[in-house]
């Protein structure tokens, strides 16, 4: 099965033999990608399910909450942190921001961009929360309680000095270029390391 | 009955080594009674040695030769299964201080012959595995593919990675915790009274009598069946049906079916059980701490596992070693840099789950040891 595109992304970015840890890994898909690179991966996932899941498939996962659970691991522990498709469901993403850059001194963080134009219309002319192809779940029951666009994420990580190395933006599966990305762009990739 | 139990022939090695103990006290020599099953590889390297709980034995994929039943996780090891025996060699020896064949109290005195009863020196989790890793010594196997146990097993398995952390690959514990409770050792204390107060015990000395504390070892196995169970698995059991009858007999009688059950269960675990060693083993347990020798830090008892793999393996309905527990040992894990795998599953038979049907533990058992199932 092809990895998810953003996954993918991350998966190429990330060196050979490098340590890591893939906070909200779901089944395991990233890690077992990572495998063939030498990647000593491990994984943080809420649901108990996903957990047993990725541990079936032989990756080491631990079930716990990427609010409260980073905070068992010590500073330093991997050379990068990836949080992807999570942010923007956690109560204080500034708080996990920082966690990450405290176990690692560089992360992947990847989420789908409230600025995106699909979404721009369908408040501006919809005048209701948008529920689109990136965003699909109704606002009363979508996990995602912090809703964060591209400018948004650049404004948090200049505020609190950290460095952006890297960013990718995909509209649906395929690239798209930096310009006009706020509105461009459904999703986006920093990586983002200690300044 | 004590005496049959004590007839059984296990196949069982003797090695003429000291083990000394924490204690301080020294056995000049260890009797191990084991079981293995599949085939030991060329270079010795596809052994598990599986850790069984306080009441178990090695008979883990054998019928059982005192009561006939099948072994006490033959849903779990086997060929096929998720401890698959066509790919690993699977080793399970009875624990230091237990009745089913290896050195505990119902052995005999080198001097006398006679039983040595509550002569038998006290014992810890950890002399059960050097007594386990003298008998790795004795067949040769320097490195285990993995250990796995569940509650007193897991025990075990922890402290195998803190004591040998060199000798195992990877470490699977299976509701279990790195140090008895005050809830657990006031359970066990329940359990050593009730045999304790039964003038059959004669303190410990009842081997060559006709008489055995049945009695109140079937209390004890009474009292701490409860706490293998979990609430809403005795209230779907049993509810407060009634036993054989319609109404109350206003008497002392069994009336409900869940204390004709427990009576039942106590008694059926005289058949296949000594006294002696429930105490010796009850108490092992109870001393389990692994922090204590770091100051009380846990992260200081796996400073050299960091290369251990460890899966954690909880129950949501287990109040005896609850997922607080797996959760400390997997912060202290973690603190030192260790893989370490955990979930809490969820499975409705309390603390007793990890012996039952759950499908999850199955797949998560086989992944854990790198079978794939």
């Amino acid at each position: 099965m092809a990895l998810r595109p953003d996954l993918a992304i991350i998966a190429d970015a990330v060196p050979m033999a490098s340590r890591v840890l893939d906070v909200g890994c779901g089944d395991g898909e990233l890690m077992v990608a990572l495998r063939g690179k030498g990647v000593d991966a491990r994984g943080l996932e809420i649901d108990p399910a996903n957990v047993t899941a990725a541990i079936a498939r032989g990756q080491s996962v631990v079930q716990g909450d990427a609010n409260h659970d980073l905070a068992d691991y010590p500073d330093d522990a991997f050379d990068y942190a990836i949080l992807s498709q999570t942010l923007q469901t956690t109560e204080r993403p500034d708080r996990v921001v920082s966690e990450l850059l405290r176990i690692a001194p560089r992360a992947f963080v990847s989420f789908p961009n409230f600025a995106h134009w699909r979404v721009r219309l369908a408040l501006l002319w919809g005048g209701r929360m948008p529920v689109t192809r990136s965003i699909p779940i109704a606002w009363y029951e979508t996990p995602n309680i912090h809703h964060v666009t591209v400018s948004d994420f650049r404004d948090l990580v200049r505020a609190k000095g950290i460095k952006v190395e890297r960013v990718w933006h995909l509209s649906g599966d395929k690239p798209t270029s930096d310009a006009a990305a706020s509105w461009r762009a459904e999703h986006a990739i920093f990586l983002i390391a200690r300044s | 009955m004590a005496s049959l139990l004590h007839d059984i022939q296990h196949h069982s090695v003797t090695i003429a080594a000291p083990l000394p103990l924490d204690s301080g006290q020294v056995l000049p020599a260890v009797t191990i009674a084991y079981q293995s099953y599949g085939v030991l590889n060329a270079d010795k390297s596809n052994a598990v040695l599986i850790c069984h709980a306080l009441t178990g034995d090695q008979y883990v994929a054998s019928d059982h030769p005192a009561t006939g039943k099948p072994g006490w996780w033959a849903r779990m090891v086997g060929p096929g299964k998720p401890i698959d025996t066509d790919s690993y060699h699977v080793i399970c020896a009875n624990v230091l201080g237990s009745c089913m064949g290896t050195s505990g109290p119902a052995s005999p005195d080198a001097a006398t012959g006679a039983p040595l009863g509550m002569a038998f020196p006290v014992i810890t989790i950890a002399d059960m595995v050097r007594a386990q890793a003298m008998l790795l010594d004795h067949l040769g196997i320097s490195r285990l593919h993995a250990v796995v146990g569940g509650s007193m097993g897991g025990m075990q398995t922890l402290a195998w990675a803190a004591t040998y952390p060199e000798r195992l690959a990877s470490a699977l514990v299976i509701a279990s915790a790195a140090r008895h409770s005050a809830q657990n050792i006031a359970f066990h204390e329940v359990g050593r009274q009730a045999i304790m107060a039964d003038p059959d015990w004669q303190d410990g000395q009842y081997y060559g009598s006709a008489r055995a504390p049945t009695k109140g070892l079937a209390v004890a196995r009474m009292a701490a069946h409860i706490t293998y169970l979990s609430e809403e698995g005795l209230t779907e059991k049993f509810g407060r049906r009634l036993q054989a009858r319609n109404i109350k007999s206003f008497g002392f009688d069994a009336d409900f079916q869940v204390e004709s059950y427990l009576r039942h269960q106590g008694l059926a675990f005289t058949d296949r059980f000594d006294a002696n060693a429930y105490l010796y083993i009850t108490r092992a347990m109870d001393y389990f701490d692994l922090a204590d020798p770091h100051d009380g830090r846990l992260a200081g008892a796996f400073a050299k596992a960091k290369d251990v793999r460890f899966t954690l393996v909880s129950f949501d309905t287990d109040w005896l070693y609850p997922t607080s527990e797996s959760r400390r040992v997997v912060q202290a894990l973690q603190s030192v840099g260790a893989a370490a795998s955990f979930v809490e599953l969820s499975a409705p038979f309390g603390h007793d789950s990890f012996l039952l049907d759950v499908p999850a533990l199955d797949r998560l058992v086989a992944g854990a040891l790198g079978t794939g199932f």
